[in-house]
């Protein structure tokens, strides 16, 4: 979708603001809905994409008011209604009012061990790539009111493909429920000067990671 | 909830009291419905918060600094030169290292959310996920550098990397001029968060107290 989630290249945000000694959480409630939206995942079910999805799936308005964890909150509160874990009436009311549903709870004792596994994009690929180091590649024109994850600045540009990554998890369809529907992906390196124009910083180089289905062959 | 927030954003101090009641309100929620274990919040919370942070990945660089073989292995398939070290899992499963030179200077943004390579830095500073960095650093990346206090050479090229999927991407900085023979403790002892994500460089050795 094309949200305000998807920031490269706008203006007017002013300057970044580097704290010193900044701290992990700035405020109790960061702890706790931090901790509370992973240990929902298994609970849940979601997977990373879906979760992406109901952070960035709202009012431009309120995605640029929304602190970052408000913007996890928001998200977890998202993902819990349509699943009917918590509804809108149970956080109005802060208490259950529904009974609960048969799913499995991220003990203590799992804690460590699934967070070292991780969860692998990584599929073993069933095609050959269809690029190669060093070739010319276009960014396709998409505008899916659905999830993607090709940044608007680079669309319609034209990079080169530096580095393949095997085939990952298509996060345009298992954002929604779809299959993994695996894919090649590639870092994409672009000119400055090829997504900003004459005025463009001569030095400057932007790679986007981008799946197949991104890209068309260039010249 | 959407109206909820455009509201209350005209005042910022009882936002803050809202989601904080809102967030008690769904801790309660989740623990009686049984759906959260509240030794799991504490166990995620602890590791995130003393276990998992920038010392990890600056062991990681001190150790490529001192040891051409690691330096070697990381830059071949960092996923596995970092697990050798012990550093695993969420948000680094697919890690790729690069490596600033003196012609090269490497930055690391994630312009469509927050991703971020946590087994090896940790969770992000507020910066890195606040919209002037993730807007402009693909466009106007020496001015933010700038706001880092950080002047690089007019001929250096910047390389931005967009963290767009599940690849996660480790800056190795310069090793600082004068830090032969320091051990690999005091090495990592000159590497920085800030220097790690490319908005920063390695300290130098005068700037750590012995």
């Amino acid at each position: 979708m094309n949200g305000a989630h998807d920031m490269g290249g706008m203006d007017g945000f002013g300057p970044v603001v580097p704290e010193p000694n900044e701290a992990l959480f700035h405020a109790a409630w960061e702890r706790r809905a931090f901790a509370l939206t992973l240990a929902m995942g298994r609970p849940g079910g979601w997977n990373i994409d879906m979760s992406r999805f109901a952070r960035e799936n709202r009012a431009p308005i309120d995605y640029l008011s929304m602190s970052y964890y408000q913007l996890w909150l928001a998200g977890l509160e998202t993902l819990m209604a349509e699943r009917g874990l918590v509804t809108a009436d149970e956080i109005a009311a802060g208490r259950p009012l529904h009974p609960r549903k048969d799913v499995p709870v991220l003990a203590a004792a799992d804690v460590a061990p699934m967070l070292a596994r991780g969860t692998s994009t990584e599929r073993t690929p069933s095609v050959p790539a269809r690029f190669g180091i060093g070739d010319r590649v276009r960014a396709r024109e998409l505008h899916p009111r659905t999830h993607i994850r090709l940044p608007r600045y680079v669309r319609g540009r034209v990079g080169t493909v530096e580095l393949a990554h095997g085939a990952h998890v298509f996060p345009d369809s298992h954002a929604h429920g779809g299959a993994e529907q695996p894919q090649w992906l590639y870092t994409v390196a672009f000119e400055a000067r090829d997504l900003w124009g004459d005025d463009a910083d001569p030095t400057l180089k932007v790679s986007v990671d981008a799946w197949d289905s991104y890209l068309e062959p260039a010249q | 909830m959407s109206n909820e927030h455009r509201h209350h954003h005209d005042h910022d101090h009882s936002e803050l009291s809202e989601t904080e009641l809102r967030v008690r309100a769904l801790e309660t929620i989740l623990t009686e419905k049984g759906y959260v274990d509240p030794a799991a919040l504490d166990a995620l919370i602890e590791t995130y918060e003393t276990k998992v942070g920038p010392r990890n990945g600056a062991r990681v660089v001190a150790k490529a600094w001192s040891d051409p073989a690691y330096r070697q292995r990381l830059l071949h398939d960092a996923t596995a030169a970092i697990a050798e070290l012990g550093y695993t899992g969420r948000q680094g499963e697919h890690i790729v290292a690069v490596e600033n030179t003196p012609a090269t200077h490497n930055m690391v943004v994630c312009t469509l959310c927050s991703c971020y390579p946590w087994p090896v830095l940790g969770l992000p500073p507020v910066w890195y996920k606040s919209a002037p960095y993730r807007s402009r650093v693909v466009k106007e990346p020496r001015a933010v550098l700038a706001e880092f206090g950080v002047t690089l050479p007019q001929d250096i090229t910047i390389r931005v990397w967009d963290s767009t999927a599940e690849i996660r991407y480790l800056v190795i900085p310069m090793r600082p001029d004068g830090s032969d023979g320091l051990s690999e403790d005091r090495l990592a002892d000159l590497v920085t968060r800030d220097s790690m994500i490319g908005t920063g460089l390695a300290r130098q050795p005068s700037e750590v107290a012995a």
